[in-house]
């Protein structure tokens, strides 16, 4: 017992003291490597890179509850769509211009992960994954049902054009996207970054590291719970809205459960309690499946099965957390 | 002298041949993705998930394909079918198509799977001007020249369904009176939509009840009740397979007999005939288009023949009894045909040209059933045959109902 209080005070402390400062080289980088994508490559390829980006802010969201808050959720495709879906109702029912839709789709998302953390406060673990698991199933039949058809177009979906790029920018439909992407991703890292390291990141820790020690430190559990399970809806919200501009249609069928659970690997295999490793998550949701396609299109799920497993063998604590075990290696070395 | 003869004759060879080589090359014109020994053709699938049953279809078509490059390709081109998996999901089938079209570079996409997953790609593939051919979907959207020039459905819709069942009754019953069942949606009103719309200004004489019910509803017991009490004696059941077979249990239990008319989204055995009770279900009538290969007439016939040696040479993982192998085996031909009529003039142009005019039927109809299109018909097939249930399988009755004057 008292060894593992002890493991955990390290992981606080770590993340106190190493966290706080932004290392300004590799953020340099890293967004100067986000913004030539566009000009370097295809249009088809800068697609794929903004659908990366979009899943990427969809990871960080849940990783926010689940690698910072220690909640479990399975049932983050249903946010995903709620986002997509305020978009898309928002553009076609009442003519709101696509930009405005973003930032909208993120707040109804706030709104409905509030409340579904109030009641979800007295699950844990397992049995929170249960119900978040419940919201996925019950949301795509939701949006097919005839009740609400006339808003969202029942099993047809909805289209939702994207106005043409304004005329004094030089850039196609697909960089200008991928920009205003981009750019969103940065905003919610640099926000996710403050969240966690300011005092309210540090009650969510303390909640994922020890509930009954956080609460008699005075930390008010249910409204941070909750609260986490707001903000983390709000990032895969805008992930939504943005992933139903970007392809341009949504229907029931773009949010079933299977999109959950590629979030939670993209969670997994980027590195829990990261920020930058959901970057790699969503690359490693969108491209691996189309690798085990061209491996072998009838096993494809078993090649991703065993890429999966191998990744998870190598890399036990995501890719951020082997990029991190390297970097001390180096500095050891020196 | 015999210099000066040879001379000329190698003269007028040469010019010859120059001209044919000129001619040959004025000829051919190329769209994204063809070559002189090949064609590229992208199609999106659902190998993976909730529906990846219908990636039979992808597999048949692929295997159809293969025979046809075999025998020497169209017009000496092989066939390149690029199908990729999108599993039913529309955004992958956005990422998919996008690869195959951008990165490929395939002349047309085909044949592609489902309603919402071809939605997502509608205006994208319009917009870029790149053939959307015979999508595998019911919907009537997919015929629509002036909105959507580049898009082509194949099957029959649900709409031309229900005009073909309006032919039917026009046809063959006399003092027609109509009750309706449907399903209260897109699909369910699309049926309705097209019966109304075939029936003209008859139509509100002829249907005299319309009963809809909710996909959430227990049961249909009393809509039934309600349409026997109207003193309908033709019943339309536009209904899914649950719904289909209370409806035909029903039916029989009120001792109510009318000409009971099912729509094809309800008209399997094993799914709606069986559990409602075969003997109930005998004498419904439905629409088929193809032949059923589980039929043992069917099996005596030189089509099935055909396919089946197909099946055994090129798709031998195939299930003899699957109808989806024949839908794919049609498909792929309707589309093999589009792309002999183009002849060297492989474009995305004349592609669409050629598409809306087809005129031809292929062994696996059923007699009569025509593949025909138009600059103004997007629908290729709009003729169906009626068939009665006998309590064992469906037989041909009658003649084929065709929409095509």
């Amino acid at each position: 017992m008292t060894a593992n209080i002890d493991i955990n005070v390290e992981k606080a402390e770590k993340n106190l003291l190493d966290g706080r400062r932004l290392n300004l080289k590799w953020i340099a980088l890293f967004v100067a490597l986000g913004l030539t994508v566009p000009f370097l490559f295809d249009g088809y390829t800068v697609f794929q890179a903004t659908m990366v980006v979009i899943y990427a802010i969809a990871i960080l969201g849940l990783n926010l509850l689940t690698g910072f808050n220690g909640q479990f959720s399975l049932g983050h495709s249903a946010f995903y769509a709620i986002g997509a879906y305020t978009a898309a109702v928002l553009v076609n029912q009442l003519d709101f211009p696509v930009y405005v839709t973003i930032p909208l789709g993120g707040v109804v998302c706030f709104v409905a992960g509030f409340l579904f953390g109030l009641p979800a406060l007295r699950l844990e673990g397992l049995y929170l994954a249960l119900a978040t698991f419940a919201l996925a199933v019950a949301v795509p039949q939701i949006l097919k049902s005839s009740h609400l058809e006339g808003l969202t177009g029942g099993v047809q979906g909805l289209d939702l054009f994207r106005p043409s790029v304004p005329e004094f920018i030089p850039l196609n439909m697909d960089q200008w996207w991928y920009l205003i992407a981009f750019g969103i991703m940065l905003l919610l890292f640099w926000g996710a970054w403050n969240l966690i390291n300011s005092r309210s990141g540090r009650a969510m820790m303390a909640i994922r590291d020890n509930p009954i020690a956080a609460r008699s430190m005075g930390i008010n559990t249910s409204l941070y719970k909750s609260l986490t399970f707001g903000v983390s809806a709000f990032y895969t919200g805008i992930a939504g809205a943005l992933g139903a501009i970007i392809v341009e249609f949504v229907a029931p069928d773009s949010f079933t459960f299977q999109l959950s659970i590629l979030l939670f690997i993209g969670l997994v295999v980027g590195g829990t309690g990261t920020i930058w490793g959901a970057v790699f998550g969503g690359m490693f949701i969108l491209l691996v499946p189309n690798f085990a396609e061209q491996i072998s299109t009838g096993l494809s799920y078993a090649v991703f099965g065993v890429i999966l497993i191998l990744v998870i063998y190598v890399m036990p604590s995501g890719f951020a957390g082997l990029v991190n075990l390297l970097l001390s290696r180096l500095r050891k070395l020196r | 002298m015999v210099t000066g003869k040879k001379l000329a004759l190698t003269l007028v060879a040469a010019a010859g041949l120059t001209l044919t080589a000129q001619l040959a090359s004025a000829e051919k014109m190329y769209g994204p993705g063809v070559t002189d020994t090949s064609i590229k053709i992208g199609n999106t699938m659902p190998y993976s998930g909730p529906a990846a049953a219908y990636g039979t279809i992808g597999k048949a078509s692929a295997a159809y394909f293969a025979k046809v490059n075999a025998e020497g390709g169209v017009n000496g081109r092989k066939i390149e079918f690029i199908s990729l998996d999108d599993g039913y999901s529309p955004p992958k089938t956005k990422e998919q198509t996008r690869k195959l079209v951008e990165q490929e570079g395939v002349l047309l996409m085909y044949e592609g799977l489902g309603t919402p997953t071809n939605s997502a790609v509608h205006a994208y593939l319009n917009h870029k001007k790149v053939p959307q051919l015979f999508v595998a979907t019911g919907a009537t959207k997919w015929g629509q020249p002036e909105k959507f020039p580049w898009t082509m459905g194949w099957q029959p819709s649900y709409q031309t369904e229900g005009k073909l069942f309006a032919r039917y009754v026009k046809e063959n019953v006399k003092d027609a009176k109509i009750g309706i069942l449907y399903q209260n949606d897109d699909y369910g009103k699309d049926y309705i939509h097209g019966m109304r719309e075939e029936l003209g200004d008859l139509a509100d004489k002829l249907i005299i009840a319309e009963e809809s019910y909710e996909v959430t509803d227990p049961t249909i017991n009393s809509q039934i009740i309600k349409l026997k009490d109207s003193g309908a004696n033709v019943f339309f059941n536009v209904a899914t397979p649950k719904f289909a077979a209370q409806a035909i249990k029903k039916v029989r239990e009120l001792e109510w007999n009318p000409i009971f008319l099912n729509n094809s989204v309800s008209n399997s055995v094993g799914a709606v005939y069986k559990p409602a009770g075969l003997e109930n279900s005998k004498d419904i009538i439905s629409l088929q288009y193809y032949m059923d290969p589980t039929a043992p007439e069917t099996q005596q016939t030189e089509a099935y023949k055909k396919w089946a040696a197909w099946m055994k040479e090129y798709n031998p993982d195939g299930d003899l009894l699957n109808t989806f192998n024949v839908f794919g085996y049609l498909n792929a031909q309707t589309l093999v045909k589009v792309l002999e009529q183009c002849g060297d003039e492989l474009t995305r142009e004349n592609v669409m040209k050629q598409a809306a005019n087809l005129d031809f039927e292929i062994d696996m109809f059923l007699p009569g059933v025509k593949v025909q299109t138009s600059p103004t018909d997007f629908y290729p097939i709009e003729g169906m045959m009626p068939v009665q249930f006998n309590g064992e399988r469906p037989v041909p009755i009658g003649k084929v109902v065709t929409l095509s004057k």
